[in-house]
């Protein structure tokens, strides 16, 4: 597998990848977000961390074109977009999984990762139903790319079972194998390790950090373990209630008055 | 003509180059991977071992050195070996699994100065222990994830070493000479392998295997099961074990037969159902969960499916080993059976992946007759055979048409087989073993002066069939008063095959007759109890039902007879049992935490019971402290009825009369 992205539009590792500027995302009165601005650079794994209703998961949804932030500006590879449909940010490479497991359940894992490959598919859709010629050819060629991710993510004995009957953990890593498949520039996980056990909590992080070291992928990531956060994570923003409070490194961030106090709460 | 052709080739790597001239084309090997069966030819394979050989040369292997080959069934591991085999240095599997400490015991024991493993997580297992392994070198993996970031200085991938070898060789001929002098100069009586032992007792222990005798093994088997270039198998056993690298390895080289690795380790099932092996070797407990599973399953078919499957069951256990072992069969048999086959057996067979098994076998431990039978009933030719990794597996085994649940069959092919005084089965085999690896005083041990290697285990040959009775551990045969023998295991094993029977401990060293306590299994019995309108409130109060009391003296009369049958064993009958008021436990210490009954702990703190069985009392008083499962400690009291059984006249064909207890 190639790291995607390398060389296009100039962008090298340490470059800043995904830029927020002074985003601020109302629903009606209520303010989800208020004013962030903060920076991805390529190749890093991003930590946005935070209490509950800190507006992490809108954060995300409005990088990748969910949510419309009412002010500010997103520049993606060193181009500027105020709106933007989720579609358009997926096809310039951007990827999610989400905190609730979001696969066809009545689908193998083979064809949930598949899925994934729907955007690199080029032959049209009279092609795609004959299944016929040029479009078998391109099957097989996205299908070793899946296998490749399936064998990265050592789900081979899983292959061709339903997901609906997967372990919880399973389908978190059958859902990071989808992302992977859209061969992301920037990948975003929303909470990759919420209700794991302790084991498959390590299984994960070594797929994140093996998925940064060896695609060179970009990743953004939620997670309220502070554990992994500050293995994982090469950088860290903290947001409490729509508002930026801390952006650092792990040990930066967790000497940071206001994070504790954010964390612990403190008598107002 | 695999027996002529392997008597020539006395080494495996001149094996293999025969087969590369033989039947170069045919498949050798195969690996799935990314989703697809990969296919190596005895050429390709032929290629790769040697540019494999000619770099773990430049790596600095020399004959005589040896290297660890550690981790899953992988291609390139087997090709480790035949690749160290080829320049005369000596491959030393290790059980992948084993802990840190255990391997560091046997890397150092064998001084290895090179370890082939597969993946990123025996690198670090290795390493953790390298400052205990001054002779080791270097590192071979064969997957490169995760060790982008480690020192390459002596790590190497297999791919990069068989790399460098072929480039090295092929523009220079007196390099390829070279090898092919190296490979004429490995000589039968060399040192193939070295399998060290589980470890189950004690310290593992080197167990030297030499190329000739190794193939000379291979070769009678080969001919005794015709095995040949068209069958396959699938080798999903550790390859550190003498099963793999006989069953698989070896007898695939002699037999020139293609050997298949799994994806994972987790995918065998599914692996085995693509490939379709036609030789299959697994322990009783594989068949047994793989019968559970079926069994289940069925259970939530529908209506219609668990009908029909019970129904044809039912006509391959009346037809189905009758008509494997050519007995005669009435035609409606034979055509319900074949009616059973397209509709149930066949479908069945190709969902466990046995759809294609000419010669299956079982060993290890006693298999249960009923278990055997469904399998063979369903047309699996399904064997039992006896061996040991110091005979380089095969002692006895059943050849086709004398195939028995009870015995694990006649003297393999240039066996001999000796029963000492104290009814331990020593034998001299083709393949035995040349020693432990730098352990004379252990080799003095087990292998006697003329050249007779103890096996450990108690045994006797059954009149008349020649078939071998492996009893028990030659350590736990005891003898009654009488001067009878005393297997504990094998009367055990006899009544723990009834299904209304958990645990059986025998007692009898010294005494003047055999007794024994029984624990009732509570699903079987308690379903029993069911169907048949018998009330109770708790374990102890179904065990002493006297209606379960009859039950057992049945089963134990059944075992009785059957003990009565073999000259041997007919002092071993069960006079007087009784059934415990308690299941037998591992919290209370009574089994081990692998379900092993503690036979010394269970006679002192059951002495009143055991008295009891002894001075011919009726029934006795036992209080016993229980640990109950969040920890609280209490007292189980209880009086035990004590049974008298009928025992039965020694051998005694017609068998009627019998004699009061």
């Amino acid at each position: 597998m190639r790291a995607p992205g390398d060389g296009r539009q100039g962008i090298m590792a340490g470059d800043v990848l995904l830029a927020v500027e002074g985003v601020s995302l109302a629903f009606g009165g209520v303010k989800a977000i208020t004013d962030v601005s903060f920076d991805i650079r390529k190749g890093e794994i991003r930590a946005i961390i935070g209490p509950n209703g800190a507006g992490k998961t809108s954060m995300l949804n409005v990088i990748n074109g969910f949510y419309h932030p009412q002010q500010g500006r997103i520049t993606f590879k060193g181009e500027a977009r105020k709106r933007m449909r989720p579609y358009v940010a997926a096809s310039q490479g951007i990827a999610r999984t989400f905190q609730n497991v979001a696969l066809f359940k009545g689908m193998s894992t083979l064809d949930n990762i598949m899925a994934g490959r729907t955007l690199k598919m080029n032959k049209g859709f009279f092609w795609q139903c004959l299944r016929y010629g040029p479009a078998m050819r391109e099957e097989i060629e996205h299908r070793k790319f899946v296998e490749e991710i399936i064998d990265f993510l050592e789900i081979q004995a899983i292959r061709k079972t339903p997901v609906g009957k997967l372990p919880y953990g399973l389908q978190k890593r059958v859902e990071l194998g989808r992302a992977l498949a859209m061969e992301p520039e920037l990948l975003l996980l929303d909470e990759p390790m919420a209700g794991m056990n302790l084991e498959e909590k390590a299984d994960m992080s070594r797929f994140i950090l093996e998925v940064s070291a060896q695609y060179g992928t970009t990743i953004a990531l939620i997670e309220h373990d502070m554990g992994v956060v500050m293995d994982l994570s090469d950088r860290v923003v903290v947001l409490e209630y729509g508002r930026k409070i801390a952006d650092g490194t792990p040990a930066e961030v967790s000497a940071d008055q206001s994070v504790i106090d954010a964390y612990l709460g403190v008598p107002h | 003509m695999a027996d002529t052709a392997a008597r020539r080739e006395d080494t495996f790597p001149k094996l293999l180059a025969r087969n590369a001239a033989l039947r170069g084309d045919r498949a050798a090997m195969r690996h799935k991977h990314l989703g697809i069966w990969q296919t190596w030819t005895w050429k390709e394979v032929d290629g790769i071992v040697r540019a494999y050989a000619h770099g773990l040369l430049q790596l600095g292997l020399r004959r005589g050195e040896t290297i660890a080959i550690v981790g899953s069934n992988r291609p390139k591991l087997y090709w480790s070996m035949l690749a160290a085999q080829c320049i005369g240095a000596i491959p030393v599997p290790v059980y992948a699994d084993a802990v840190a400490e255990e391997m560091a015991y046997v890397l150092e024991h064998a001084q290895v100065k090179l370890a082939a493993v597969e993946v990123q997580e025996q690198v670090d297992k290795i390493l953790s222990i390298s400052d205990r392994l001054p002779a080791l070198e270097g590192l071979l993996y064969d997957e490169e994830r995760g060790l982008r970031d480690y020192d390459h200085a002596r790590l190497h991938a297999i791919d990069g070493i068989v790399e460098d070898g072929r480039k090295a060789l092929a523009p220079v001929p007196a390099a390829r000479a070279a090898l092919d002098a190296a490979i004429a100069e490995g000589k039968g009586a060399d040192v193939s392998i070295i399998l060290y032992t589980s470890g189950t007792t004690g310290r593992s222990k080197g167990v030297v295997l030499s190329a000739e005798r190794s193939i000379a093994a291979a070769a009678d088997t080969v001919v005794f099961d015709r095995l040949d270039e068209t069958d396959e198998v699938l080798a999903y056993l550790p390859l550190a074990w003498v099963g793999d690298h006989y069953l698989n390895f070896a007898q695939g080289l002699v037999a020139g037969f293609c050997m298949s690795c799994p994806e994972s380790p987790e995918t065998v099932q599914q692996d085995l159902r693509e490939i379709g092996p036609t030789f299959y070797f697994a322990p009783p407990r594989v068949y047994e969960s793989l019968l559970t599973r079926v069994m289940i399953r069925m259970e939530d078919a529908g209506l219609l499916k668990r009908k029909m499957f019970h129904a044809f069951i039912d006509v391959a256990k009346r037809y189905g080993e009758k008509i494997l072992n050519g007995e005669s069969v009435p035609l409606s048999g034979r055509l319900l059976y074949a009616l059973g086959e397209l509709l149930v057996y066949g479908p069945l067979k190709n969902v466990l992946g046995f759809s294609r098994i000419r010669v299956g076998y079982t060993a290890g431990e006693a298999i249960g007759p009923e278990l055997f039978s469904f399998y063979r009933s369903l047309g699996l030719n399904l064997k039992q055979l006896y061996g040991q990794t110091e005979a380089f597996l095969y002692v006895t085994a059943q050849p086709d048409g004398q195939i028995r649940a009870d015995t694990v069959g006649p003297l393999a092919p240039n066996v001999e087989v000796k029963i000492t005084e104290a009814g331990e089965v020593l034998f001299k085999s083709p393949g035995m073993f040349l020693g432990y690896f730098r352990d004379e005083e252990r080799t003095a041990e087990t292998m006697t002066s003329d050249g007779w290697v103890k096996t450990g285990d108690a045994g006797f040959f059954e009149t008349g069939t020649g078939h071998l009775k492996i009893i028990d551990r030659a350590k736990d045969v005891g003898r009654l008063a009488t001067g009878a023998l005393f297997p504990p295991k094998y009367v055990e094993n006899k009544l723990k095959f009834f299904p209304n029977v958990k645990e059986v401990v025998a007692f009898g060293d010294g005494r003047d007759f055999v007794t024994c306590f029984v624990n009732i299994d509570i699903t079987a019995v308690g379903n029993w109890a069911e169907r048949n309108n018998v009330s109770y409130g708790s374990y102890q109060e179904l065990a002493a039902h006297p209606q379960v009391y009859e039950m057992i003296a049945s089963h134990v009369e059944e075992v009785n007879r059957s003990l009565a049958a073999e000259p041997m064993m007919g002092g071993a009958q069960i006079k007087r049992f009784l059934i415990l008021h308690k299941e037998l436990d591992a919290d209370d210490g009574e089994l081990t935490r692998t379900q092993k009954v503690r036979r010394g702990f269970i006679a002192e703190r059951y002495l009143p019971l055991i008295d009891a069985l002894y001075d011919g009392a009726t029934e006795a008083d036992i209080s016993t402290e229980v640990t109950f499962e969040d920890g609280r400690k209490g007292v189980i009291s209880a009086r035990v009825k004590i049974r008298d059984c009928r025992t039965w006249p020694v051998s005694a064909e017609t068998g009627a009369t019998e004699k009061a207890a």
